[in-house]
């Protein structure tokens, strides 16, 4: 099977809709059959990545630890646009640490968080086959 | 006693809490739930704004909604106080009518 280059954009928060757990189903299905896959948090989005989330008090699924998965399924390139998170406040440091092993490296741990400004992330944008938004 | 106006959006996606600031007369209430919590978080623009309809408003944020998205309380703007699901239902008594501004 022919390896396409797949693009998750997220730009919706995580709880006030279905979008943000659908999108981390789609791209751990993606993952499984082993595509390229890259993901964008943008807007909204980023705070899909935020620490400490716990959504036990309003009875959804708390799949916020899911993203801690991602390394392990070579997903490795997320990109966070730098100007959503100055927008909101946000730094790196706020957001989750996801991480991944490289075996080409002696299994050392990676960085998969890479924040990115916008220039940057329209070239990602235009190097992929397949855009997914959420 | 007033209104009670509820804001459930994200600052950064809709102009819900910025309408509702416009319109909200002075001694009514704001209570920010869902995505609305998200405007206390500082530091932030819209921390910013709400912390000056402080001065005219009593504000409160759903606690069940803050804990989902990782907002610690020492993240939040001062002044701004907590409520619970048993609190939320006391707001709405409390007050003559709310206004949800979805």
């Amino acid at each position: 099977m022919a390896t396409k280059k797949f693009l998750y954009i997220n730009r919706k928060p995580p709880h006030g809709s279905i979008y943000a757990l659908e999108s981390l189903e789609v791209v751990l299905i993606g993952a499984a059959f082993e595509q390229a896959v890259t993901l964008a948090f943008i807007d909204d989005g980023v705070y899909q990545l935020l620490q400490n989330q716990d959504s036990s008090a309003i009875g959804t699924k708390n799949f916020a630890p899911t993203y801690r998965a991602l390394g392990d399924y070579d997903v490795n390139r997320i990109y966070v646009e730098r100007e959503s998170l100055e927008l909101r406040g946000l730094v790196k440091e706020d957001l989750m640490p996801l991480t991944w092993e490289d075996e080409d490296d002696d299994w050392a741990e990676k960085d998969s968080i890479h924040v990115v400004g916008s220039a940057e992330l329209a070239e990602i944008i235009e190097q992929q086959d397949v855009i997914l938004n959420f | 006693m007033s209104v009670l106006h509820i804001v459930n959006k994200s600052p950064y996606d809709r102009n819900s809490l910025e309408t509702c600031l416009r319109l909200a007369a002075a001694g009514s209430a704001i209570l920010l739930i869902e995505d609305g919590v998200y405007a206390a978080r500082k530091p932030s623009s819209a921390a910013d704004t709400l912390q000056q309809a402080l001065d005219n408003h009593p504000l409160y944020a759903l606690q069940a909604d803050l804990q989902a998205r990782g907002l610690a309380t020492d993240s939040l703007i001062d002044g701004i106080q907590l409520v619970d699901y048993d609190g939320f239902v006391k707001l709405t008594t409390e007050y003559d009518k709310t206004q949800s501004w979805l």
